[in-house]
């Protein structure tokens, strides 16, 4: 293995470590927020790119039919607790905002999609409607499982996880997909060949988790999602709604998995199925940061990038294996640093 | 006389499924045989399931690779080596019992979470190397393996494997069933009620949450060697994360608190997936997974509405079972009581910091022996941070604290416990939906010996009784033998207040520590309690009563030890305490 190969793999291994960070920073705030571990976060990143696909050849993608549907379902329990608790002058804003924006945004994609628009209104377009699926799925599912034990939350998730796959092959069928790159250029640093597409990647990245950063700072939102994460009674009882925390978190989470989705697109061809796997590898630089680290949670991510594409070069056949055995040393540290042993909620 | 014919019903009900169960195969075309089977096999990963989902709270996604790696092993090891069948069990057992092992020592001394990440990541993982494995034949998987043979004939028709699958799967849920009810059973069932409570009755938590998910383990190892030699070949895809993921489908929709639920969760599980694969590329006209969908959908259903899945509301149908009487057995040994001279406990400069607050600070006192102390104070005067720093809850910043002479003050909870001290809980700690005498026979943990082993083969029965009997006769020395058979989430929170006491009695203690015993009773009840309490002072008990109400400790303890910011205000006679200024002018913000 000379220099060039080694540049090349780290190059590799960074812009996909990159995008994992991304997800793990998704994975770190959801659970931090509502504790669901979120394994369906896959299922977004896989939706990312098969819209991204579908809008590229003109055709509306299959998340519109997702979307309506998700709106329709939402908009239904919305109408029924409304109902039920006699608060009937709250229903026409709720059901605006649950299903009316959803459909707003799914009827502008399949109005524009034919159009074939510039390919970053394309990627708008694509995050738009994918990021909207957050929130609903948030409303539908957890919300009314808001006070159940992280294990029942991580149980229906699995469960979703299950729902969405299936879907995910329903609305966008078998094949699989690839995005055209951003850049096709490509530009030499000494003796390495830098393509301008892992640059616009990692600098897409590293925009995103300052832009995350700022939000987490400096509002008012971002300090209200914190309070949450810290103690969630104590959020409560300073006014901060815990659904609202919870569809906040969630719409910020998928807008995080479409993007990585939208970049991963380009890097190698995406199936309905391949989101849940990109998103363990997500889940393992969660862990290295104890799922509660955010800037350790990304180191992590892009060590398994790292590890992910050196692998493929010495062992090709046995890079899932190596990936996802890491954690077992990681764990064994952290279960032997840590001296009593942890309570849960 | 009625109670015994519930019983009999209970036992009539049991052999009515066994003879449904033996007269199938006779009755049926084979295509119902062969699903027998599957549910057989699957019965067997997901009572594993319920143990670890239902009862210890703990949940695995990665059964389907213990699945794989019983049939894998004996798959190679038949195949290559012309190894007999029955030598490969133990060897897959074995192989499984390391691994699981492993795999439960590194995950579950934290957070529940990390057990389920880790072993979706192990099932992934085991998936692709079986996948990968050039010896393992890839993809394709090995062939070729050769049927389980009996002396004189071969088990080679899918009939006669139905009949070893279900009698294996029988005594898997026998064993299971008789492991609940059983020293380790109650441990487990208490696990769920969180680890300070099970801990301060000397067990090890995390050693018993790692006991259940190997066991876990051993039975999908089980179902895979059955699986191995009933298809006749393996390859890596029924081992793969989603079956993972459908195993822990079953368990929760049969319901994951009972052995039962493994078996209608599997039935049902199977059965509709069967059907849906059948329906619904009709319905759709597209072929795919789309059972997944359906499955999903109605995970989630279920677990916003019927958490508890399917077998609660069957049981409800089902004529109840009356519990059986309180074996009269002779009481458990008991703990040699040397009369100390002095002090039973004693608290060295104790220190207890949490950033830059300190709750407790350089706190000195000691218990005598025989005597009721108090120690009291106003809210959040770090009384209850001292209880938990004796108890070992929480870890010391500095300073120790001594028991009959002998430092514990780095020991762990439940080493704490062994040693001779009893606790009760400021917030109830009791397990809701148990009885008052299994609640109480929890206590009685550290005097009995029976392990997993023992109780799964139901040889646990004498010592069994003795510890039933001992916990009844804390029970009613508690006063509270009219309930005793009520489950202890149904009495009112004074009466559980006792109960704890009882069940704390029931470990035989020297050292009774009491959290806030008073707090949220009645009148009418704290005079029980405090009769109860002066009993138990008669009797030779040393006591360590927290609070917060003056008036219950002034009547009641022998000395007081008054705190106040984490420091020791006054200590003296509970009559010399009412008197003492700095104490009045700290509860009652100064002196009229």
């Amino acid at each position: 293995m000379d220099l060039t190969i080694t540049a090349l793999l780290a190059q590799d291994g960074i812009t996909n470590g990159a995008i994992y960070a991304l997800l793990a920073l998704a994975l770190v705030l959801v659970f931090a927020v509502t504790r669901v571990i979120w394994v369906p976060s896959g299922e977004f990143v896989a939706y990312g790119t098969l819209t991204l696909a579908g809008l590229q050849l003109g055709k509306p993608p299959g998340t519109i039919g997702l979307l309506v549907g998700m709106a329709i379902i939402a908009g239904a329990i919305e109408t029924w607790s409304c109902l039920a608790h006699g608060q009937t002058r709250r229903l026409p804003r709720r059901l605006l905002l649950w299903t009316g924006v959803p459909l707003a945004i799914a009827g502008l994609v399949q109005w524009l999609a034919p159009l074939q628009p510039p390919f970053a209104v394309q990627i708008a377009l694509a995050l738009a409607a994918v990021t909207a699926l957050g929130p609903l799925l948030y409303r539908i599912v957890y919300q009314p499982l808001a006070e159940a034990s992280v294990l029942v939350l991580l149980i229906v998730s699995v469960a979703v996880h299950f729902a969405l796959t299936g879907l995910g092959l329903w609305f966008f069928g078998p094949e699989g997909s690839r995005t055209p790159p951003f850049s096709g250029e490509s530009f030499r640093i000494g003796d390495v060949i830098v393509s301008a597409q892992s640059i616009l990647v990692v600098l897409t990245s590293v925009l995103l988790i300052v832009a995350l950063y700022f939000f987490f700072g400096r509002t008012l939102y971002g300090k209200a999602l914190r309070a949450t994460a810290l103690n969630r009674v104590g959020a409560r009882l300073v006014g901060i709604s815990p659904n609202l925390a919870g569809a906040l978190t969630f719409t910020l989470a998928t807008l995080l998995c479409a993007f990585s989705g939208v970049l991963i697109g380009p890097i190698t061809t995406v199936y309905y199925d391949s989101g849940f796997i990109v998103s363990l590898k997500g889940f393992v630089g969660a862990i290295i940061g104890g799922l509660a680290s955010y800037p350790l949670a990304a180191a992590g991510a892009l060590l398994v990038g790292l590890l992910e594409s050196f692998s493929s070069f010495w062992a090709s056949a046995f890079k899932e294996v190596i990936v996802f055995t890491v954690i077992i040393p990681v764990l064994l540290w952290r279960s032997l640093t840590s001296r009593h042993h942890e309570e849960d909620e | 006389m009625r109670a015994l014919a519930r019983v009999s019903l209970g036992r009539a009900g049991f052999a009515a499924v066994v003879v449904l169960l033996a007269i199938v195969p006779l009755t049926t075309p084979p295509f119902w045989v062969t699903l027998g089977n599957y549910i057989g096999l699957y019965s067997i990963v997901a009572l594993g399931l319920v143990l670890l989902t239902g009862v210890a709270g703990q949940t695995s996604f990665g059964q389907a690779a213990f699945v794989g790696l019983g049939a894998y092993t004996t798959a190679y090891l038949t195949t290559r080596y012309g190894m007999s069948p029955w030598l490969t069990l133990p060897i897959g057992l074995f192989i499984t019992f390391a691994v699981a092992l492993f795999l439960g020592f590194i995950t579950l001394r934290m957070r529940g979470h990390y057990l389920p990440l880790a072993t979706i990541a192990w099932g992934i993982s085991l998936y692709f190397l079986f996948g990968s494995l050039d010896f393992l034949g890839g993809n394709t998987g090995l062939t070729g393996i050769p049927p389980l043979a009996l002396p004189g004939f071969e088990l080679k028709s899918e009939r006669q494997f139905y009949y070893l699958i279900w009698a294996i799967a029988l005594c898997a849920l026998w064993a299971s069933n008789n492991l609940l009810d059983s020293r380790p059973g109650r441990a487990i069932r208490a696990l769920k009620s969180g680890l300070e409570m099970v801990e301060a009755f000397g067990v090890d938590a995390a050693r018993l949450k790692i006991v259940v998910f190997v066991y876990a383990g051993l039975l999908a190892c089980v179902s895979g060697w059955l699986y191995a030699h009933l298809q006749r070949f393996v390859n890596p895809s029924p081992f793969g994360i989603n079956q993972g993921i459908e195993y822990l489908f079953m368990a929760v929709v049969g319901g994951a608190g009972s052995v039962w639920g493994a078996v209608i969760g599997a039935t049902l599980i199977t059965l509709l997936k069967q059907w849906l694969q059948d329906l619904l590329p009709h319905i759709l006209g597209r072929a795919g997974n789309f059972e997944m969908v359906v499955f999903g959908v109605l995970m989630v259903l279920l677990l916003q509405r019927a958490r508890e899945g399917i077998w609660p509301w069957l049981e409800r149908l089902l004529p109840k079972r009356a519990s059986p009487p309180v074996p009269n057995a002779p009481p458990l040994p008991a703990r040699h009581k040397t009369t100390r001279q002095g002090a039973l406990l004693e608290v060295d400069a104790a220190r207890k910091q949490f950033g830059g607050l300190v709750a407790v600070s350089d706190l000195s006192f000691e218990i005598r022996s025989g005597e009721i102390l108090g120690l009291i104070g106003p809210n959040g005067a770090g009384k209850s941070t001292m209880f938990n720093l004796i108890c070992g809850t929480l870890p010391l910043s500095a300073g120790d604290v001594r028991f009959c002479g002998a430092s514990i003050g780095s020991r762990q909870p439940y080493e704490i416990a062994r040693l001779g001290i009893g606790r009760t809980f400021q917030h109830v700690k009791l397990i809701g939906s148990m009885s008052v005498l299994d609640n109480g026979a929890l206590g009685a943990f550290l005097r009995s010996k029976a392990g997993v082993l023992r109780a799964a083969l139901k040889l646990d029965r004498a010592e069994e009784a003795r510890v039933k009997a001992e916990a009844a006769r804390h029970i009613a020395r508690c006063r509270l033998d009219a309930h005793t058979f009520d489950a202890a989430g149904s009495l009112a929170l004074g009466r559980q207040r006792i109960v704890e006491i009882a069940r704390a009695l029931a470990a035989d203690p020297l050292l009774l520590l009491l959290d806030e015993p008073a707090a949220g009773l009645r009148y009418l009840e704290k005079q029980e309690l405090a009769t109860l309490l002066r009993s138990l002072r008669t009797d030779g008990m040393t006591i360590l009563l927290v609070e917060h109400d003056m008036d219950f400790v002034m009547g009641l303890t022998d000395r007081l030890v008054v705190m106040d910011f984490g420091e020791k205000l006054a200590e003296g006679l509970p009559a010399e305490i009412q008197k003492n200024p700095v104490v009045l002018e700290a509860y009652l913000g100064g002196v009229a």
